[in-house]
């Protein structure tokens, strides 16, 4: 365990490394001068000059990417020319948000698509697994944004039971706040809910013809017993996998989720520095983004560990 | 191959879904004489009109007829689709090819790289890539096929892994066939019915991909047509025309539905050891 | 009189789309307590599907229950649900079951503690701890040490004899009155096999359980049945005390089993193949199922057949015997021997001390820590036209020393030439040429032909490689002469690999081999992957081509009888050494090395009043991993005759007069 665990980190360190790496050099090939690039171009030529010395343009490439590795560990991430405020400050107040409806949504679409996945996986041809199924197909093929406006036009517009937009954590008012994420965290949930079932039903219906279940039934033991108590853990072996995959999708969902409703996450500040090219905050909201997703692909790989006793005893 | 699409089409489900793409097909192609209107240049006096006898699904802020420009949406997303999934499925697959059938460094290398697409959300990497290469159908295709290379990388050498250690290649090896002949005409066909699978469900996401990029405003430019588009366009329009906004997402619904189930269709022919699991 | 299991008439079928199986057809049987019942049958026979129905433990759908009547001490069994609370405490409780994986038949999850007890609770109704007490209990019984330790770990943890003794454990856990036991075996190493089914039987004889053995292997039927039910397309063909079948077998296809198995103890007697193969369970013969295949067949066995009583207990559903079939085996007969005279000249392959070694790597950055020995150092040759049999049960390295000679492995060391030239240190681009005189023939049918290619294209293949033909109507002449020649016909050459059954396939597999026209093939298990009426047909066309063609054999199998059957020598490996080479003959009457002798001994004869003559010992302990080597004779744990001088000095192979070798001091 402990071999197989460190193997991992030292593979995500490396992975880390090489992002870091694709993430200056794609600020470094964008087309434009660097200077305008992160002060924007309404600046004088005495601002430009300060800048170009700052950002030490003069100094060979490798350079320039060592000291803004450096700076990046140690928490100095540079200043948004477009919020006129350190990158660190921004991040620190917005990733928060989108950890929050994110880890929401993980949850209730690893809980809802398990449980949807066992009832489909044993009821294999029956009318509820026909319906369960298309439901899960056309969740999953349903644009997070659209539903998203779909949901605020019926439930906010039209009913008036939900707000339209804004965002606030559980401590800043617990009802309001649930009502806010209540829109976001099921836009965001669906299509992960409708690609969770469809892979729990694969595996359970995989499962439940393995010879261990056989050796199960031969015992005497009730079908509630082999389904609960011997497929569903052989059976979520490749949905753990798949709810480290989620986080990526869940991220991505999170872009055009926060633009809709308007909420100030690591979404929307990506998606408004990119159209500002607005570096500093794009190079900084890439490493966060992938440090997210590769920690929750190691806790994905923990958790493999936890369920499967073959890879946690070598 | 007669029994192959007769095996295809015996689920209802699947043969409703190949209707659903070769309706949007159809239209992509036959976009112009199937409408009056022009796309691109609207009524001005006519704008955000309700749904009416002169124009099904109104018009939008420019005064341009929605359900012709929906028509011209399924031929921006079929292309872009389709094109960007050729791309990633050619590079992705000879990559995976690669570096399984040959290992060692190169193995390393590729997988690394590879790993290193996976730790960022394709639709990120396809924003980061569109700040640097600017906007445009071009790099709009190559950037959504770039974001979907692990896909087939992945894919491609966990098949090549496993076919490697199959008897029958052992088998071409004490025959005294090279590996030229070993990967190209052993391997890569063994490879393929999964690829054709994959490929299929890829199209519908990338179909899924750009319109979320154009819902962004990352995605192709205006004034070309893009479902993604018009949803983003009609959501702050949503009270005077509904249909505006909600129509164009039905269809990304609908298309992307389509390609997927087709996909589950070929799996359950193609793959036997899958079959029936969707 | 009531017997206490009763099944009659049994109708299984499975659906699957359009199509409907008839995977059991009317099949009755009874189970006494204490008594041992064999069902005997090749793969498709029904035989376990016809237990699994009894149990209700067919998944439904796909397969259905037609009709018939299962009753267990006079309950009718088939009223009740698979899901009722009697079924269930049937199952587990008054019937145990086991089965051919040991790999896949428990949970990896789960800890085999939980496995066992959770049997334990549900059908005694007992406390966690008495549970607990009794687990231990059993699984001292099963011969497994340290239960109270090991009751904590998962199935990963042991191998594949243990875990089949683990499952043996659960299926006594309930104390139940019959045993199941589909195939247990099978999946195991003869030497392992011994052990279990001793284990097993002498488990089911000291608690009065009766046993039903599901074996398709004629030796286990020998040497551990009391009655028999031979099985064939879903019915039961022939059934009777054991002595009696075998003494006196009635029905064609019995008959021919008998004599399509290599015996170990036979003289080289020629074998007779059943020819064809069984009906698909889709389409079946009106009449008699193997009518088609029967060579006494007549249109009275196209009428539907009904069993026939030959003497007591003894019934046959064959309608001609025992009027038209000849009732003693022959065996024997004159122009049945092989001729065995044979005199060698030409060394056309000399391995000399052909080691592999692996390298063990560590690590991020994969340094090498240390080494595998896969192969400690084989030395023989083979002469032309001769075959030499590698025997050895798994992990051996036997098909190691295939792939090493075939330079299709890394870390090979030591000295390989063919045809007096050396091949090890070549590299691939000069040895290339050189294939079209080696080939191979492999294990799995299945896997070994490209699904994608037709069977001719596979087949013309090397011919293409190598440039041996200069047209394209030589090539179709070439390949459609190799087709006649393994007995296939050319015109099923635009098929691909699964239209064909396993027999045929492993034909087209053989015709491959022979395209190039090599001077040597080696055979890895070329015939275990098939069922035992297909095994004589192949065998008999390897025999055949050798004469006909002068080809040299290396021929690999774990089964003695086999290669006993086959090989003009044997070499007996263990644990990467080769242990005992002697002439085929000379090897079973007189085996020197105590290894030998024990797998001998392990390998049962499908002869009951043989069997019983037999002084049986059984080979204690299990092969060790090739990780923990022992320093000095590989066999020193398992041997009743190690000394000190075992443990500490490996034996080297020592030469006779005679061409026979053997490893061990006490020679």
């Amino acid at each position: 365990m402990g071999r197989y665990f460190g193997k991992r980190i030292g593979q995500a360190v490396i992975v880390l490394f090489l992002i870091s790496l694709f993430t200056y050099l794609l600020t470094y090939l964008m087309p434009g001068d660097p200077v305008y690039a992160m002060l924007g171009g309404d600046i004088t030529q005495e601002q430009y000059d300060i800048a170009y010395e700052q950002m030490n343009l003069g100094a060979p490439v490798w350079l320039r990417y060592l000291t803004w590795l450096g700076g990046f560990l140690t928490g100095d991430w540079g200043n948004s020319f477009k919020y006129s405020q350190p990158v660190t400050e921004l991040i620190v107040r917005r990733l928060p948000v989108t950890m929050y409806l994110g880890i929401w949504s993980i949850l209730i679409s690893t809980v809802a698509g398990i449980v949807l996945g066992v009832v489909c996986g044993t009821h294999r041809g029956k009318a509820a697994d026909s319906f369960v199924i298309t439901l899960a197909n056309l969740g999953a093929v349903m644009p997070a944004f659209w539903l998203a406006i779909l949901g605020m036009y019926v439930f906010s517009l039209k009913l008036g039971w939900l707000p339209t937009h804004g965002f606030q954590m559980p401590t800043e008012g617990l009802a309001a706040s649930i009502k806010m994420s209540i829109l976001p965290v099921a836009a965001l949930s669906v299509g992960s809910i409708g690609s969770t079932t469809r892979q729990m039903r694969s595996s359970m219906l995989d499962v439940i013809r393995q010879d261990y279940i056989r050796t199960a039934r031969a015992k005497g033991l009730k079908e509630s017993r082999v389904i609960w108590g011997h497929a569903l853990r052989n059976a979520v072996l490749p949905v753990v996998t798949l709810t480290g995959m989620s986080f990526r999708t869940i991220v991505a969902g999170a872009v055009s989720i926060e633009q809709v409703f308007n909420i100030a996450g690591m979404g929307s500040l990506l998606i408004n520095s990119i159209l500002s090219k607005d570096v500093a905050v794009v190079q900084a909201c890439i490493m966060i983004i992938a440090v997210v997703v590769v920690i929750s692909n190691l806790v994905v790989d923990v958790c493999y560990g936890i369920v499967d006793p073959r890879i946690r005893i070598e | 191959m007669k029994s192959f699409f007769k095996t295809l089409f015996k689920r209802k489900i699947v043969v409703m879904a190949a209707l659903f793409v070769l309706l949007f097909i159809i239209t992509a192609i036959l976009a112009p004489m199937m409408t009056p209107y022009d796309p691109y240049v609207g009524d001005f006096g006519d704008i955000l009109a309700k749904p009416s006898m002169q124009h099904w699904l109104g018009t939008d802020e420019a005064g341009r007829d929605v359900l012709t420009r929906i028509f011209y949406g399924a031929r921006t997303s079929l292309v872009i689709g389709v094109i960007s999934v050729l791309i990633s499925a050619v590079i992705g697959v000879l990559l995976g090819l690669i570096s399984a059938y040959y290992g060692g460094i190169i193995n390393v290398i590729i997988s690394r790289i590879i790993d290193v697409l996976m730790a960022l959300p394709s639709l990120m990497l396809a924003l980061a890539l569109g700040m640097v290469f600017g906007r445009g159908t071009l790099s709009l295709m190559i950037i959504l096929g770039v974001s979907t290379i692990p896909t087939y990388t992945r894919i491609m050498s966990a098949q090549v892994l496993s076919i490697k250690n199959q008897d029958y290649i052992l088998a071409e090896k004490v025959v005294g066939a090279e590996n030229k002949r070993i990967l190209f005409s052993h391997i890569l066909p063994n490879c393929f019915s999964p690829i054709l699978v994959v490929l299929t469900t890829n199209i519908g996401g990338t179909i899924l991909a750009e319109s979320s990029l154009s819902f962004l405003g990352m995605g192709i430019n205006p004034p070309m047509a893009s479902w993604g588009a018009m949803v983003s366009a009609g959501c702050s329009k949503i009270l005077i025309n509904p249909v505006y906004g909600i129509a164009p997402g039905i269809c990304v619904c609908l298309l992307v539905y389509g390609f997927n189930v087709l996909g589950d269709g070929l799996r359950d022919v193609l793959d036997p050891r899958l079959r029936g699991s969707i | 009189m009531a017997h206490y299991l009763e099944v009659e008439d049994l109708h299984v079928s499975f659906y699957s789309g359009d199509t409907v199986s008839y995977a059991v057809d009317g099949v009755s049987y009874y189970v006494d307590p204490g008594e041992i019942v064999c069902f005997v049958g090749e793969s498709g026979s029904g035989k376990s599907v016809t237990q699994l129905a009894a149990l209700q433990l067919l998944p439904i759908p796909p397969a259905k229950i037609e009709k018939g009547s299962v009753r267990l001490g006079g309950k009718e069994l088939l009223q009740y649900r698979s899901d009722s609370v009697e079924m269930r405490a049937i199952r587990g409780g008054e019937i145990g079951m086991i089965f051919q994986e040991p790999m896949t038949s428990l949970n990896p999850v789960k800890t085999i503690g939980k496995q066992l007890m959770e049997s334990i609770i549900l059908h005694m109704k007992c406390s966690t701890d008495t549970a607990r007490k009794r687990s231990i209990e059993l699984l001292r019984q099963v011969g497994i040490s340290d239960p109270e330790k090991r009751l904590k770990e998962f199935p990963h943890q042991f191998s594949g004899g243990m875990r089949q003794r683990i499952m043996i454990a659960i299926a006594m856990a309930s104390a139940p009155k019959i045993i199941i036991a589909d195939e247990p075996t099978t999946a195991l190493d003869v030497t392992t096999q011994a052990q279990i089914l001793d284990l097993l039987t002498s488990i089911a004889r000291k608690n009065n359980t009766a046993l039903i053995l599901i074996t398709h292997n004629l030796g286990i039927v020998a040497r551990y049945a009391e009655r028999i039910y031979v099985m064939y397309a879903g019915n039961v063909i022939e059934s009777g005390l054991s002595r009696d079948i075998f003494r006196n077998p009635v029905h064609p296809y019995t008959k021919g089993l008998l004599q399509a198995v290599p015996r170990l103890d036979d003289n080289h007697t020629k074998l007779v193949p059943i020819d064809g193969t069984p009906p698909s369970p889709g389409k079946r013969l009106p009449g008699c199922q193997f009518a088609n295949r029967c060579p006494y067949a007549t249109e009275e066995c196209e009428k539907p057949q009904g069993l026939k009583l030959i003497e007591k207990e003894h019934f046959c559903s064959c309608q001609q015997a025992p009027r038209a079939v000849s009732c003693a085996p022959e065996k024997n007969t004159s122009d049945g021997v092989y001729e065995k005279e044979y005199e060698f000249e030409e060394k056309v392959l000399e391995v000399s001390d052909l080691k592999v070694v692996y390298p063990v790597k560590k690590g991020l950055l994969n340094r090498t820590v240390g080494k595998t020995i896969i192969l400690d150092g084989i030395s023989f040759d083979i002469h032309k036209g001769e075959t030499l049999g590698l025997v050895g049960e798994s992990g051996c390295g036997k098909t190691t020393v295939a792939r090493g000679i075939l330079k299709l492995i890394e870390g090979t060391h030591g000295s390989v030439r063919m045809n007096g030239e050396e091949i090890l240190p070549m590299k691939e681009r000069e040895f290339r040429p050189r294939r079209k005189n080696i080939q191979m023939i492999f294990q799995d049918p299945f896997s070994s032909l490209d699904p994608r290619k037709t069977v001719g294209e596979l087949v013309g293949e090397p011919l293409l490689i190598h440039h041996l033909v200069a047209d394209k109507d030589e090539y179709d002449r070439r390949v459609d002469r190799l087709f006649s020649l393994v007995g296939l016909d050319p015109s099923l050459k635009n098929r691909v690999a699964h239209e064909f059954s396993g027999g045929q396939r492993q034909r087209v597999g053989i015709a491959r081999a022979l395209a190039a026209d090599p001077d040597i093939i080696i055979c890895d298990e070329p015939i275990s992957a098939l069922d035992v009426s297909i095994q004589a047909q192949i065998i008999i066309l390897l025999e055949d081509l050798q004469k006909k063609l002068q080809l040299t054999y290396l021929f690999i199998a774990h089964d003695l009888a086999v290669v006993k059957h086959i090989s003009h020598r044997v070499a007996v490996m263990y644990l990467g050494n080769i242990v005992e080479i002697a002439d085929s003959e000379e090897l079973y009457r007189n085996a020197k090395h105590p290894y030998t002798k024990a797998l001998l001994n392990a390998v049962p004869i499908p002869d009951p009043v043989v069997e019983q003559a037999r002084d049986r010992k059984i080979l204690r302990g299990e092969v060790p991993s090739v990780i923990n080597r022992p320093i000095g004779c590989p066999f020193y744990d398992r041997c009743e005759f190690a000394t000190e001088k075992c443990k500490n000095q490996k034996p080297e192979l020592k030469w006779d007069e005679n061409g026979s070798g053997v490893a061990c001091f006490l020679y």
